[in-house]
Formats: C-alpha cells, structure tokens, sequence
C-alpha cells in the first residue's frame, strides 16, 4: 500500500545534503518555474487538488489566491513547521531526510504569490532537526538557489528560520504569526485573515511543510499525476504516522482514502498479540475517537472521515487496545490542552482547568454520575466561544471519549462510595 | 501556562560572544521589525549560559530597543527559556498521548526514585533536573526523552539505567 511520492529520497543516504539531493532531482523544477506565469503555477496547483496538511485540508492553491492584488505592500510566507499536535511526527521526516524538497516548494510557492521573505517556523524542541534544516539552507544560498537571483533569474528569495520555544498554540497560524513578530503566542480574532492582514500587518500565506513539500512533485509531473493518487475529493499523499498499542508503529506514506482498519492491519501489523482493538484516533490528538465498529467502513481521507463525525486531521493515527483506561487517557488529553492553552479566554484558560479537575476527582474515586453530564454540558458551553480553536479541538475529543465510552466513566463514579449509585 | 521562576540575577553582567554576536547581527537583517529578534536572543543567550538572567534580558533589550518588560514577557510564555541555571542533565520526559500509552509512567516514577527529585525540581548536586513535557514529535518510538536538547526514543526503565549511568 505505500508510495514514495514524498518520502523518495528518505531511504538514500544523505540526501539532507545538496549535491546528493541534486543526483535524485532536487531543484530540477526551477527552469521550469521561471518560465511559467505565477498565476499558472498557482493554477497547477489548484488543478492538482493539494489540501492543506496542517490538520484543517483547505486548498492549498485557493488559499493563495486571496492575496489581495495590486498591493504595494511586501507578502509573506510563513512555512508552518511546529509539528505539536500530540501523534503527529511526519514533517520531521522531510525536515531531516529531504529538506531541499522542502526548499524547492518554498521557491515554488514564494515565485507564485509573489513574496520574497519566507520564514520557517520550527518548534524549539527540534534541536538536531533545526540544525540539518539550516545547513540545507546555507547550502542552497550558497548553490545560489535562495538569495539575490534564484537560480539566476532576476527574483530574490531570503528564507529565515524561526525557532519556538515550546508553546503548542504556536502551530496555530495566527498564533505563529505573533511569535514571529516577537510576541507571546496568542492568536489573533479573525477577521481579519492572514492573506489579506498577516506578518507585519501584510498580506501572508501559511502553509504547513508537507503542503508546501508536496509542490515539487507537482510541479515537475502534473496535477493529473498528482490526482493520480488518492480520492477525487482527497487526492495525493500523505505522511501518516502511525503510533500507540499497535505492532509497528512508524511513518508511512500511503495515497489519501485506504481503509482505515486495513491500514492499522497490514501496513502497521496490527493491535499486539492477544489484543483487540478498543478505538483509534484518525488524525492527532484533537480528532474525535472512532470505535472499531465505526471504523469498519471508514477511510482515510477528508470526506470519510468527517462523515463519520470526526476528522482527517494531521495524519497521526493513534491504536488504543483493550488495556486502554479511557478515562485516564481523556485526562491526559484534556491536561495537554489545559497546559497549552495561551490564556486570553476565560472559557478556555477556566473552562479546560475545571474539566480536568473534574476527571481528575473522578479517577481519584471522588466522583459521580453528574459529573459526566456537566462534562458534556462544559463542552457545549466552551466550544467555538473562544478566539482559536484549541479549545474546541479539546472538548471534541473530550465529548467522543464521553459518549462512546460512557460506561467506563460511569464505572469509575461507581468507585465513590459516598455518591448515588448508578442505575 | 505554566508557573514560571522570579527572575534571577545572576551578578555578572552579560554580553554576546562573538559568535552570537554575529548571528544576532545576521538575523537582524532578516526581519522588518526588530522586536522579532527577542525569541532568536533568548535562544542565544540560552545556547551561551544555559539559562536567562536579570541581566541578559536587559542587555538584548537594549540591543534590539525595546523594554525588559517585553521580553520578560515572552521569556515567562514560551516553557523552553529557562529562567534559573537548570541542572547539568536537563531531562525532559514526554508525558503525552503515545508516550502516555506506551508507559512514560514507569519512566517517570523510576527516575523520581533514582534522581530523588519530582518533575520541576533539580537535584542537589546540580546535576539533575526532570521536566514532564508534551509530545515531542517522534510518538512513532514512545516513548520519547529529550536529554539536553538530544532524542532518546522507545525508552525503557533498562536502557535508562544505563544511559544514567553515562551521564556523570
Ligand atoms: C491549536 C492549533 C495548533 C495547530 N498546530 C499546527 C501545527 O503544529 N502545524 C501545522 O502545520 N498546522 C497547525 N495548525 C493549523 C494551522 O493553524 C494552519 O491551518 C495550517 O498551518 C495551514 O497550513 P495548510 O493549509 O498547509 O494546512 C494548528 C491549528 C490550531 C488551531
Ligand atoms: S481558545 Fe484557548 S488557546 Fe485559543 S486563543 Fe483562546 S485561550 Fe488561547
Ligand atoms: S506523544 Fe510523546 S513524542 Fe508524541
């Protein structure tokens, strides 16, 4: 079931290094590029129907046509690379093992939309990523592939690489956008977009680093043969990492729309010996539980997968055996977004803290039946009211876990000698 | 958030080495705004001395032309500036999701054991502190510990006893 679309240079020994990036076609796009229209390689890319791999899917080459036209102020590229989403591992692998691909599609996109300043943000505990990240750089300024003339032709290109320093909400474009700026990382109220009001008040495109990796592919080979790949509504690739109580978990590059179960089974070799499967998580840790019984059917691509009322997302899939307490891992979950929140809403900065004391009292035995509902009651109360939705990414997955595995938590209220009992 | 230190001073005063000085004068031009160069220094000032001080927030907030105040900020915001000396194995284990599935517990109860000190706290000797941190990015080999910035991946209570053993 795997491809090699994204991932062909990960098994060849030092292809992070130029001149072996360049024996395998790094870079072999430019002529090309700088012989086309802007607009037409907007257009490709449009045609080839590329969804963002950040988690949220929006097209990658209409996002770019919402910069305003005929502006005389600087366009931005922001190239998202935070990789915080718990599950997710993917953009490292193109970080260290092809970071000229990624270069490539930062030239692709920057002559396309017309910016000459692109920055990478990377989280900061990319340590030894940041450094093989930025040696490509310098090797490609020195190639004279980024700087003054880019390949010799008459457009600059200078690439910055930005560092967190550990803030989850930083992965949020808005948030991002702040950190660059030097700023704490709290995302701004939208409207307006980045496109139209980003970096430094101009226009700015944020894409994540396997969206904008994907464009040197397409470049060279086509929209068709990209679409060639994947569902009509999803086509393409993807990096899916594969993690949690499953027998070889690791990254995979797999065409969009393969059978969820399928995928955990033959390309991830299953739950352990003498395991069932309890539940996985399709896309990181923000997207909804799926039982094995919904999964059955369940592909995984962007419509499949939001029908069955959760979502793509980042393409970390998360097994879950039948040793998994539900109840303590909806704590753990609920506790990453409690601490990563940034604190500018009260519904978020209050409303997480109090739903993990509440799971917290009902592992410890304190709890009881209604607790269950005012969790519920919580979640509806703190979605889609907050500036960003980080908090809505925890009570989404929250109310999965609630409702589907209900009788767990009910079963831990049960533990609390001093409650009513559960009928 | 978390709960972050007071600021320390640390009674010497601080500059950039040359080194540093040159990547804070690159980056410099790299950015329209100069208040972009306050997360890039604390990095700098971090990678030189290990931890940020009284007086290396004044010293880049001079530099750059902005107020301590705003880049106390963001040191405060962002988990990674350490805002007092850590210890001299600075181990950060991954307390989420997959390394959560996979038993980052036993990881973290033995080293609570063998080091003596919980999460948040350093060793007496200094040469020990333990963080409980979120997902590292390589859950496909949970669980993940970050030893002064390096990856240590599917960790076990065995093979940790014998790095620790490494680590003088
Ligand atoms: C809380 C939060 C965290 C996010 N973290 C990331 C991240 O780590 N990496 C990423 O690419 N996108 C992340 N996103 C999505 C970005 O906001 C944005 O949609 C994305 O970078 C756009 O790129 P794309 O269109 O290529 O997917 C996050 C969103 C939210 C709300
Ligand atoms: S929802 Fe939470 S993380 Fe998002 S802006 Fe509000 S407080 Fe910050
Ligand atoms: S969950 Fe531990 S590294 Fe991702």
């Amino acid at each position: 079931m795997e491809v090699k679309v994204l991932s062909a240079k990960f098994d060849i020994e030092g292809a992070n290094k130029l001149e072996i990036a360049k024996e395998h076609g790094a870079y072999a796009t430019l002529d090309k590029l700088f012989a086309m229209e802007p607009a037409a390689v907007t257009e490709v890319v449009k045609a080839s129907g590329l969804r963002g791999r950040g988690g949220a899917g929006f097209p990658t080459g209409l996002k770019w046509t919402f910069l305003p036209k005929g502006l005389d102020k600087p366009v931005y590229l922001a190239v998202n690379s935070d990789e915080s989403e718990p599950a997710t591992f993917k953009d490292r692998y193109i970080l260290v093992r092809d970071p000229h691909m990624l270069i490539e599609g930062i030239i692709i996109c920057c002559y396309a939309i017309n910016s000459h300043d692109a920055y990478i943000y990377i989280r900061g505990e990319y340590t030894s990523q940041v450094k093989v990240l930025q040696a490509a750089i310098d090797e490609a300024y020195a190639a004279g592939y980024l700087g003054e003339k880019v390949a010799g032709h008459d457009f600059r290109i200078d690439v910055t690489v930005h560092r967190g320093a550990g803030a989850y909400i930083c992965g949020e474009e808005t948030a991002l956008l702040e950190s660059i700026e030097g700023k704490k990382g709290q995302p701004r109220s939208k409207p307006p977009f980045p496109a139209i009001e980003g970096l430094y008040g101009c226009p700015t495109i944020i894409n994540n680093v396997q969206s904008i990796a994907s464009l040197p592919f397409i470049l060279a080979n086509g929209a068709d043969a990209y679409k060639a790949f994947g569902t009509e509504k999803s086509p393409g690739t993807h990096l899916f990492g594969i993690s949690g109580l499953v027998q070889k978990p690791g990254m995979y590059e797999l065409p969009l729309g393969l059978p969820v179960l399928e995928v955990i089974d033959k390309v991830a070799g299953g739950v352990r010996e003498g395991r069932k499967l309890k539940g996985i998580i399709p896309g990181g840790s923000s997207t909804p539980v799926l039982t094995p019984e919904e999964a059955q059917d369940a592909t995984l691509d962007y419509e499949s997968l939001a029908a069955h009322k959760t979502m793509f997302g980042s393409g970390g899939i998360v097994v879950l055996d039948d040793t998994v307490d539900m109840v303590k891992l909806a704590e753990n979950l609920v506790h990453f977004y409690y601490h990563e929140s940034c604190g500018q809403c009260t519904p978020c900065r209050e409303g997480l803290g109090w739903m993990l004391k509440i799971l917290e009292q009902l592992i410890a035995g304190k709890g009881k039946v209604a607790d269950i509902d005012l969790l519920l009651e919580l979640c509806d109360n703190i979605e889609m009211k907050t500036v960003c939705v980080l908090s809505a990414a925890c009570t989404m997955s929250l109310r999965s876990y609630l409702i589907k595995f209900r009788s767990e938590f009910e079963a831990y209220a049960a533990k609390n000698a001093s409650a009513e009992p559960v009928m | 958030m978390s709960n972050r230190a007071e600021l320390i001073e640390s009674g010497k005063p601080f500059a950039f080495d040359a080194e540093r000085d040159a990547e804070f004068e690159r980056l410099a031009k790299r950015y329209p705004n100069r208040d972009s160069l306050i997360l890039p220094s604390l990095w700098l000032i971090q990678d030189q001395q290990g931890w940020i001080s009284v007086e290396s927030i004044a010293y880049v907030a001079d530099r750059i032309g902005t107020f301590a105040s705003q880049v106390y900020e963001v040191a405060t915001f962002y988990t990674m500036y350490h805002l007092r000396p850590m210890g001299k194995y600075h181990i950060c284990v991954c307390r989420t999701l997959s390394c959560y599935l996979l038993g980052k517990q036993q990881i973290v109860d033995y080293l609570q054991q063998e080091l003596g000190i919980r999460p948040g706290q350093i060793s007496e000797d200094g040469r020990f502190s333990l963080e409980e941190v979120e997902c590292l990015g390589h859950c496909g080999s949970a669980p993940v510990v970050q030893i002064n910035g390096e990856f240590h991946e599917n960790m076990t209570v065995d093979k940790f006893k014998e790095l620790l053993s490494t680590l003088k």
